[in-house]
């Protein structure tokens, strides 16, 4: 009997002290996170997930990932493909959901409809038959940054038009390179061949109606004369008002030439603003954004959709800690402060319209419809297919822009070359 | 006797077996995709479709939608840029080489330190190398347009990475810094092996320094020359890292590797890909038979 009473007072005993200690082992998780190395990206993704994990008592680890976004879907895709556990939560690109669908785990119970306060077309970008893949973190929609000094120095306005811009850039490079700055550049873009080049040519085919190489149909359109205007003035900037060196720039080596007061206009993401207007930034306060300007007269604004989600993978082995790191990331709070302290365009509507946000970046209010009715890519048609297809497009780009190819020559190539990539169906 | 050969297959069996893990089964893997149609998506949902890759619709070689001919298309101007690349590199890297080497051989003060600091491009990574070089050959602030603009000698800073007409031969050129050192080290150590006699015999015998080069040196160290120059030109037609980090990687300087790559990982094709990786791996093999061949007829001639 004492035996017995003792051994079950022993289990008892041993129970009470295991409990608390097994709860917290089944809670506490370490969660990985990819949150992206451009910019601010790094800073803010430590201090929001720092909040987050002593908010519920996890462990967060960062993972570094490649500054490029082809190299970065290359790295997941091989991930994905053995199935690895190493990374919870990623960032994912706009163009990605049909791409890399397979591998996400389903947010919906998780997010309990907090998807209704973002913009509804990147929440249908995000899903796909039925299921919530990802939630919208930031947006992007490509701008033009210019200065505002030099633009007025030289008697002129933000351009309305490409050309007008061409004619600008040209006779501010020319006065300040006689003023004795003789690296001064006209206008820097991302001409390197990868994604970012895809993004300004679909900027400057869209906006010299050239359309959207693959129409929503499916249908290769991309051949047509408004695109090889498009590309032929794209490439009369080489050597005349953009230095050769853009055909290797990515979005940080066109800021690094802007920031450092060597160039007049930029076309770059909305991040660049508030490194801009940082405290180590030559051009502090002197920097205009605009919308990019038309092809021709009657042509129109294009802005190429960008941004991030981010999303859980399905071979995680934490998904509900990962999922509520997810809502956390992507909630008001921490997308309110991105925006203020890295202009990060906000997913949710309402926080267009909050005055701390606008104070700090005021052309988020002016320029919204820009963010509202950014240009896709055609990543939804060509689903699986589409970095091919965007690998293509920026080949075939790039030959224009350093002059091996002629416009009409290069997009009768694209032409022949999307229709075998794409063969039977997209 | 049969004793011995179970001693010897017993000592042989743990490098056979890693050999078969490590060599063997990804190289058969590989191959065995190349016959499926596997995209990176989902591995298991992939079937055997033949040579459709190698010679289909849509295949390596044979593709009816080249109208420009095969080496307009991606593949066919992937091997010329790793036929260009290697053989001027190779070549650069072994009249440098040799010539480095024959410096080296000479005795003078501080030798063992030359030789140690030669050594160092060899000794860094490939892709800090070219990550360093990158920075120093950037079009806006890299160190080599300042000095070269200060000096007079261009007008306008370059963009030595980005324009066409120069990527390809900045990426020789910075592979030649990098590699050299292997060759001079490999030729030096056959310099270091020829017998004392013959060139004290051409001494007595008053001949032309030059003479004694091409008559006693060169024919004496051809093997091991041989040797290095093939062990380069095997390395050389593998050539990845360095184009894919200092380049865009686009046409212009696309190697095979990085075609192999980019269908695999970018494009998500498996089975094309490793139809691509194995037929660089014939390439190769075959450009190997065919130096060696070349090496053993100049042999014969002497």
């Amino acid at each position: 009997m004492t035996f017995t009473s003792r051994s079950t007072a022993v289990k008892l005993a041993a129970a009470l002290v295991a409990a608390p200690l097994m709860a917290v082992s089944a809670q506490a998780a370490t969660i990985t996170i990819s949150c992206g190395s451009v910019g601010q990206d790094f800073e803010f993704c430590k201090k929001h997930t720092a909040e987050w994990a002593q908010k519920t008592g996890n462990e967060v680890k960062l993972f570094t990932i490649p500054n490029s976004t082809t190299d970065i879907l290359a790295l997941f895709r091989q991930m994905f493909a053995a199935k690895s556990t190493d990374l919870d939560v990623i960032n994912v690109d706009v163009v990605w959901p049909g791409v890399i669908k397979d591998h996400l785990l389903d947010l919906k119970p998780y997010s309990k409809g907090a998807e209704k306060a973002h913009f509804p077309a990147i929440v249908a970008n995000n899903s796909a038959d039925g299921k919530l893949l990802a939630m919208p973190w930031f947006t992007d929609a490509g701008l033009l940054f210019y200065r505002k000094d030099l633009v007025e120095k030289y008697g002129a306005k933000a351009p309305a038009t490409w050309e007008d811009l061409a004619a600008t850039a040209k006779k501010i490079q020319d006065g300040e390179r006689a003023a004795g700055n003789k690296d001064f550049q006209g206008f820097v873009f991302q001409a390197k061949a990868y994604e970012g080049l895809t993004c300004d040519a679909v900027e400057w085919i869209h906006s010299y109606k050239g359309g959207n190489i693959v129409d929503d149909k499916g249908n290769i359109t991309v051949n047509n004369p408004n695109a090889v205007k498009a590309l032929k003035t794209a490439a009369s900037w080489i050597g005349t008002i953009a230095p050769q060196g853009v055909l290797n720039y990515a979005e940080e080596e066109a800021r690094g030439v802007f920031q450092n007061g060597n160039a007049a206009f930029m076309r770059n993401w909305p991040y660049a603003w508030s490194l801009g207007n940082g405290a180590d930034s030559k051009i502090k306060d002197k920097i205009g954004v605009a919308a990019l300007p038309k092809g021709g007269a009657d042509g129109q604004n294009a802005a190429t959709l960008g941004g991030w989600q981010l999303a859980v993978s399905k071979y995680s082995k934490n998904p509900d800690a990962a999922a509520s790191l997810v809502m956390y990331m992507t909630s008001p709070e921490v997308q309110k402060e991105r925006a203020i302290k890295g202009s990060y365009n906000p997913t949710i509507a309402a926080l267009y319209k909050d005055k701390e946000v606008l104070a700090a970046n005021p052309f988020f209010g002016s320029l919204f419809d820009v963010f509202t009715s950014a240009v896709p890519r055609p990543a939804t048609a060509t689903g699986l297919k589409y970095p091919e297809v965007s690998a293509a497009f920026w080949n075939a780009t790039h030959d224009v822009l350093s002059g091996k190819a002629t416009a009409e020559d290069s997009l009768k190539r694209l032409d022949g070359k999307l229709k075998q990539v794409k063969r039977n169906q997209w | 006797m049969n004793n011995k050969t179970r001693t010897a297959w017993l000592f042989l069996a743990p490098m056979l077996v890693v050999l078969l893990l490590v060599a063997v089964w990804p190289l058969g893997r590989t191959i065995w995709f190349s016959f499926t149609d596997a995209n990176i998506n989902n591995l298991e949902a992939s079937k055997f479709i033949g040579l459709e890759n190698y010679f289909g619709e849509f295949g390596l070689f044979a593709n009816p939608n080249n109208t420009d001919g095969f080496f307009a298309g991606d593949w066919g101007i992937s091997i010329l840029n790793t036929l260009k690349f290697s053989i001027v590199s190779v070549t650069l890297e072994t009249l440098l080489g040799l010539a480095v080497a024959m410096l080296l051989n000479q005795e003078f003060k501080g030798r063992t330190l030359v030789r140690t600091a030669v050594l160092v491009p060899w000794a860094i990574p490939t892709i800090v190398s070219a990550k360093m070089w990158g920075w120093m050959l950037h079009d806006q602030f890299g160190v080599i347009n300042q000095w070269l603009v200060d000096l007079g000698w261009i007008a306008e800073k370059i963009a030595w990475t980005a324009q066409p007409e120069y990527a390809m031969w900045t990426v020789v050129a910075v592979d030649v810094w990098k590699t050299t050192p292997f060759m001079a080290l490999l030729i030096l150590a056959a310099l270091q092996t020829l017998p004392k006699d013959c060139y004290e015999a051409a001494q007595v015998d008053g001949v032309h320094p030059l003479r004694v080069f091409w008559k006693v040196t060169l024919p004496l160290i051809k093997p091991a020359l041989m040797v290095a120059m093939i062990f380069r030109l095997l390395d050389a037609l593998r050539v990845f890292d360095l184009i894919y980090v200092l380049t865009s990687n686009n046409n212009t300087t696309i190697s095979m590797s990085g075609f192999v790559r980019r269908e695999m990982i970018d494009n998500g094709y498996m089975g094309y890909g490793s139809a691509a990786s194995t037929a660089l791996f014939l390439i190769i093999g075959l450009c190997t038979v065919l130096a060696i061949k070349a090496s053993r007829m100049k042999l014969g001639d002497d």
